[in-house]
């Protein structure tokens, strides 16, 4: 075999230069080295030393290669090292205000709904859940639940890419994007982490994401992942978004072309307004930009089907490059969703993280998606209703109270209550006190029969001065209507908070 | 090149009542997947009557006690479909005027059906001899990486090269003349192309070639078979079409290691009745309104079941570990991680913002050297000593089927006084006597893990991921972790499935059974690997590893062994660059308590034959696989000094079935 003949003239060739490499210094124990490592195999050394070069070169060329300077130590300089060397404990001790917060978590013993019971045996009116239609205690989503269950088991026990891929999967993608009106849409298990995965798997080091300030958590950690540059906007602030726009596009004159992203909400977790879809559509048209749009609080819930943003300001969804939402809030299923073009949902399917290193969403929880997703397309009524009682809500407490107005705008299910600024100004109160405050007000509703929740934000990280956080929530409380309330029963919730919120803050000097 | 001995036996193929007995279990079995399930779940026909189910599912769980015990379940199945019913009157021949007392009934067709259903998830044990106990002994070593003849790297480098050079022609020529189907490649009316140009040429021009061995859809249950939904692609894969027809397979890539992927049995009933009392989401997150008393039972039940005080559950596994770190770790920090861990991992790490450092993969010498550097040389620039150094690892590696050398980073824990943590996703329930993951089975106290992080989508057919820790660690992840106060709290089924499948292998319900599954996984997974060590493959990782990859090397032959391995109804994972290094692709086994020995012998035959048509025994015999008297001197050392590697191990297949089931006892070497 020529094969044969070959390795053998390579053999004496290499052979050759080992008689003179002998009679370097030092090399026999390289030498050595090399043959017992290879077990006398010098053409696979030979591979190997090809690859280890081509390794090397491309740790060299590597953007962050960290050269150390090393200084030499003695091993037991070391040691001594090793031995002074004391670490700080894993996590600090707990705080005053986590060990609250510990004790006072809720849990409901038996259903969620909207007169739930609480562990101390109260049961309270529930406004602190993502129930806003109710849909936890609809029997007919149960029975079919049951079904795929006796179908399908718990879990699909695999990523979508070995074998998680379900049928039923491909039925609730298809359903959200004929629902939304895009081409394709992909699921992912879970939609806390799906904006947190789409983002770097599109925006890569050295793309541009222009992001408004108000962002919530996930969308900042997916564009922390991504390495991308980010420009901020002020909140909502449309002329603002164009002015940096137009900067970004000013510095990067003459640099080659990369993609360029806005990332906002449909309606923003921490603030509760809404997004001026038209407008930024007009504006990304008009300086090239890709949008992706977080509707993980709109999806469902604004719009007369419930398709969102899109639906309510009269844009096509296929304006929007990337829709993100999610299937477990007021859908009362699990999972989160990306809809746009064939070509942006297939690339996620190989390259977004949470979605191919990650299981698949179960069974009975995506055919459960499917049904409240023609719920809401078939009986539109079931939107109206909520309508309903948000207005109901308001009526209690946002022009009625003197001290805190929200700002929701009107179909968000979700009332975001802030202290108004006068009262901020006249009791001088720091963030932190707003927070304190709110908390009494929360145990006070409590005490009163009523659950509702605080807007809750992300204490620094390790490490972290907290002037460096960067962008903060205003401290707000949060109330969570749902249809499975009466009208008076809403209302009456309503005043128990109002009442709670003025006895709380009056009280406060 | 490999040598092949050829076998007295080779012109049968082996086995042929193993055969027959597949065939008789496909024909049972069909009726229940003829019909259309989709149509059947959304069309809205009325809900199946499922009263009658309940009294069925309790004869089948007597009946698997029975199995237990019984030698040979196999025949007793199929000869009961014959039996006549057995009244006492007739026993005794007595005329009694009050009704009949029947004594045994034979199984209706319907119940047929339902035990053939289930045994299609679940397979009952054959023999009392099928099971092994998961248990470290002897001394961790190395696991011995058996490398083939040279031949093939070259000619894995080489086809590389041609798809690249192929890949590149194509474009050239494509992106002339072809300009609309490449638009979306090239800048589009002031737009970047969406998608990067490296990852995207090996998406089209390398991943697109061999795309039908991904993703393949399924429908029912993911247990000891699967059901695929038979698609075909008219233009290169990158569309496809379903003909509408459904192959049952025997399922070896679900990672359902404990066999828990059910829609029968005690945990789906238990699912059942949760979704009845809970209904199917707590609709907050865990920190606001979405805490109910189950969420807490599971966490208790996790914290038992790990051994650690206290834990918390999330609604994914992924999740758990992107933002576990952030909490634990930042400025000033350093987190060292094995090379080979999970995307999740390096997720975490990354938004934790702390210094990251890797060491190679189970390597202990380098983690000691990369440890010694870092506290010597303190935190760059500022020499300032690090705050904590948190070691990350794996507990089983999901793609190498090795085990972190726990004894040896407790060692090194102690001398260098870093945090350890420990991912069990793949290790929990599927490793230990008792399950209880590496900790288990290396008989370590878990005291002295920190953190035990693991995921509930392996073994127990649930969703989601844990963290257990110290009571102090918790509180505070509880205060401050980001999925904590945002992210959607674990469905009711869905803990509820967690709750129920880890009563059963503790033993609270259905006793005996959560020790059968353990053992039986024990004993699959060592009966599968030393079978392919006979037979010549090479094959990665850990004896008792129930993840065994099988290395193919020629990316070409990942496709082919996957379809050679479809037309045998056997659906497998196949792996390649990026997820693995460049030269070794893989196939990849995941082995199921479900599994019975007649499933494996099945793979072994499909495998005996692929790897032969294939070319894939290459092994040189340094990983075992010969036979135990053959190798009296068993020390690595002394087979290296008798200056010519082992012989190659090239066991005829009937001889591997024979030896297997006794063999697997021993040390696989
Ligand atoms: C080591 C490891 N950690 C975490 C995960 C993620 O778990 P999940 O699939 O539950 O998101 C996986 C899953 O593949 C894994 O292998």
């Amino acid at each position: 075999m020529d094969l044969n003949e070959a390795q053998d003239t390579l053999v004496r060739l290499l052979n050759d230069a080992s008689a003179r490499f002998h009679q370097l210094p030092g090399s026999a124990i390289a030498l050595r080295y090399i043959k017992s490592s290879y077990q006398n195999d010098p053409v696979r050394s030979a591979i190997e030393l090809f690859l280890f070069l081509f390794a090397v070169r491309y740790m060299m060329a590597s953007s962050y290669s960290t050269a150390k300077n090393k200084q030499v130590k003695l091993s037991e300089q070391i040691d001594e090292l090793v031995e002074d060397w004391t670490p700080e404990p894993l996590v600090a001790p707990p705080t005053q205000i986590e060990e609250m917060e510990n004790e006072k978590r809720p849990v409901i013993v038996g259903p969620t709904g909207p007169k739930s019971k609480l562990s101390n045996g109260r049961t309270v009116t529930n406004l602190a859940s993502y129930n806003f239609y109710n849909f936890v205690a609809n029997e007919t989503l149960k029975e079919k639940a049951i079904q795929t269950l006796r179908e399908y088991g718990v879990g699909p026990c695999g990523p979508p890419g070995f074998y998680g891929t379900q049928d039923v999967h491909i039925k609730t993608e298809a359903d959200v994007a004929a629902h939304l009106g895009t081409p394709a849409c992909i699921i992912y298990a879970q939609a806390f982490s799906t904006i947190s995965s789409v983002i770097p798997s599109f925006s890569k080091r050295g793309d541009i994401i222009v992001a408004d300030k108000a962002v919530n958590y996930s969308v900042r950690k997916g564009m922390q992942i991504s390495r991308s540059t980010v420009r901020w906007y002020e909140h909502n602030d449309m002329e603002d978004l164009e002015k940096v726009l137009k900067k970004v596009l000013k510095e990067n004159q003459g640099r080659g072309l990369t993609r360029r992203f806005i990332i906002t909400e449909g309606l923003f977790e921490n603030v509760g307004d809404v997004v001026n879809l038209p407008k930024l559509i007009e504006l990304k048209l008009k300086y090239k930009f890709r949008l992706i749009l977080d509707e993980t609080w709109s999806y469902g819930v604004l719009g007369r089907t419930g398709r969102g943003v899109t639906e309510a300001q009269n844009v096509d969804a296929r304006e929007v490059d990337m829709i993100i939402g999610s299937l477990s809030g007021p859908l009362c299923a699990a999972g989160g969703f990306c809809a746009g073009t064939e070509e942006v949902v297939e690339h996620q399917r190989i390259g977004s993280a949470s979605y191919t290193y990650s299981a698949a969403l179960p069974a009975l929880l995506s055919t459960t998606a499917s049904e409240t997703i023609a719920m809401l397309q078939d009986q539109p009524e079931i939107l109206s209703g909520l309508r309903e009682n948000i207005k109901a809500m308001r009526g209690q407490l946002d022009p009625r109270s003197d001290w805190v107005k929200c700002t929701s705008v009107p179909d968000n299910p979700i009332l975001i209550l802030v202290l108004k600024p006068e009262v901020v100004k006249s009791k001088n109160l720091s963030a932190q006190d707003q927070g304190q405050l709110f908390q009494d007000v929360v145990d006070e509703c409590i005490s009163n029969g009523v659950l509702i929740t605080r807007l809750k934000s992300m204490p620094p990280g390790v490490g972290v001065a907290p002037r460096d956080q960067g962008w903060q929530p205003v401290p707000a409380l949060k109330v969570c209507v749902t249809s499975g309330l009466t009208r008076k029963e809403t209302e009456k919730a309503g005043t128990v908070i109002r009442h709670a919120i003025t006895k709380i803050v009056s009280r406060r000097k | 090149m490999p040598t092949r001995t050829i076998s007295p036996f080779a012109s049968t193929s082996p086995s042929p009542s193993l055969d027959a007995i597949n065939e008789k279990k496909d024909q049972s079995r069909r009726p229940s997947f003829s019909k259309n399930k989709f149509t059947s779940l959304f069309g809205g026909s009325s809900p199946k009557a499922r009263s009658e189910a309940a009294a069925l599912r309790e004869a089948l769980i007597a009946q698997q006690q029975a199995l237990l015990d019984s030698p040979s379940p196999q025949q007793i199945n199929s000869a009961t479909l014959s039996l006549p019913t057995i009244n006492l009157t007739t026993a005794t021949g007595e005329k009694m005027p009050s009704e009949a007392k029947t004594i045994f009934q034979p199984p209706s067709p319907e119940e047929a059906k339902r035990t053939a259903r289930a045994h299609a998830q679940f397979g009952p044990l054959g023999s009392s001899s099928h099971r092994y106990t998961s248990q470290f002994d002897g001394e961790f070593g190395d696991p011995i990486e058996d490398e083939p003849p040279y031949y093939f790297l070259i000619t894995t480098y080489i086809s590389y090269l041609i798809l690249i050079v192929f890949g590149h022609v194509r474009d050239f020529f494509g992106k002339r003349f072809r300009r609309r189907h490449y638009s979306h490649l090239k800048e589009r009316d002031g737009y970047a192309p969406l998608n990067n140009d490296f990852d995207n040429f090996y998406t089209r021009r390398l991943k697109m070639r061999i795309n039908d061995c991904f993703s393949r859809p399924t429908t029912g249950v993911p247990g000891r078979f699967i059901t695929l939904l038979d698609r075909k692609s008219n233009d290169g894969n990158k569309t496809f079409t379903f003909t509408g027809t459904q192959t049952e397979t025997l399922n070896m890539s679900s990672y359902n290691y404990l066999g828990f992927a059910q829609s029968d049995g005690p945990c789906a009933d238990a699912a059942e009745v949760a979704i009845k009392k809970y209904g199917l989401s707590l609709a907050s997150p865990r920190s606001d309104a979405g805490t109910s008393d189950l969420t807490v039972e599971v966490e208790n039940l996790v914290a038992d079941f790990v051994g650690k005080p206290a834990a918390m559950v999330f609604s994914m596994g992924f999740v758990t570990n992107a933002t576990a770190f952030p909490t634990l770790v930042g400025k000033g920090c350093l987190m060292i991680s094995d090379e080979l861990n999970h995307s999740s991992i390096r997720f975490g790490a990354r938004l934790s913002g702390s210094m990251i450092a890797m060491f190679k993969h189970n390597d202990m010498r380098d983690l000691e050297k990369r440890l010694r550097d870092a506290i010597s040389q303190g935190q760059p620039r500022t020499h300032r000593p690090w705050k904590k150094i948190l070691v990350a690892v794996e507990g089983l590696y999901s793609m190498e089927g090795t085990m972190c050398n726990l004894p040896a980073l407790v060692e090194l824990k102690k001398k260098y006084k870093f945090n350890l943590f420990v991912d069990e996703a793949h290790s929990v329930g599927a490793l230990g006597p008792r399950g209880r993951g590496v900790c288990d089975y290396f008989n370590i106290d878990p005291k002295e893990v920190d953190i035990l992080m693991g995921t509930l989508t392996k073994s127990f057919g649930a969703n989601g991921g844990y963290l257990a820790a110290d009571k102090s660690i918790i509180d505070k992840l509880r205060t401050q972790n980001a999925a904590m106060l945002f992210a959607e709290s674990p469905a009711p089924p869905v803990l509820m499935q967690i709750a129920s499948s880890l009563r059963v292998i503790t033993g609270d319900l259905c006793p005996g059974q959560g020790e059968e599954r353990l053992q039986r996984l024990a004993f699959n997974s060592r009966y599968l690997r030393l079978g392919l060590k006979r037979l010549g493959f090479i094959v990665y990782g850990h004896d008792d590893s129930p993840i065994v990859p099988v290395i193919i090397y020629n990316t070409a032959k990942l496709p082919a062994f996957s379809h050679e391995m479809l037309k045998r109804k056997i659906s497998v994972v196949v792996v390649g660059y990026p997820a693995t290094p460049l030269v070794s692709s893989r196939a990849r086994f995941c082995l199921s308590a479900a599994h019975t020995k007649d499933d494996l012998d099945r793979m072994l035959e499909a495998c005996d034959e692929i790897g032969d048509v294939l070319q894939l025994k290459f092994s040189s015999g340094v990983a075992g696989g010969a036979l135990p008297e053959e190798l009296q001197p068993t020390d690595k050392e002394s087979l290296r000094q008798q200056n010519g590697k082992p012989a190659p191990p090239r066991w005829q297949l009937e001889h591997v079935l024979k030896r297997g089931v006794d063999d697997v006892k021993v040390l696989l070497r």
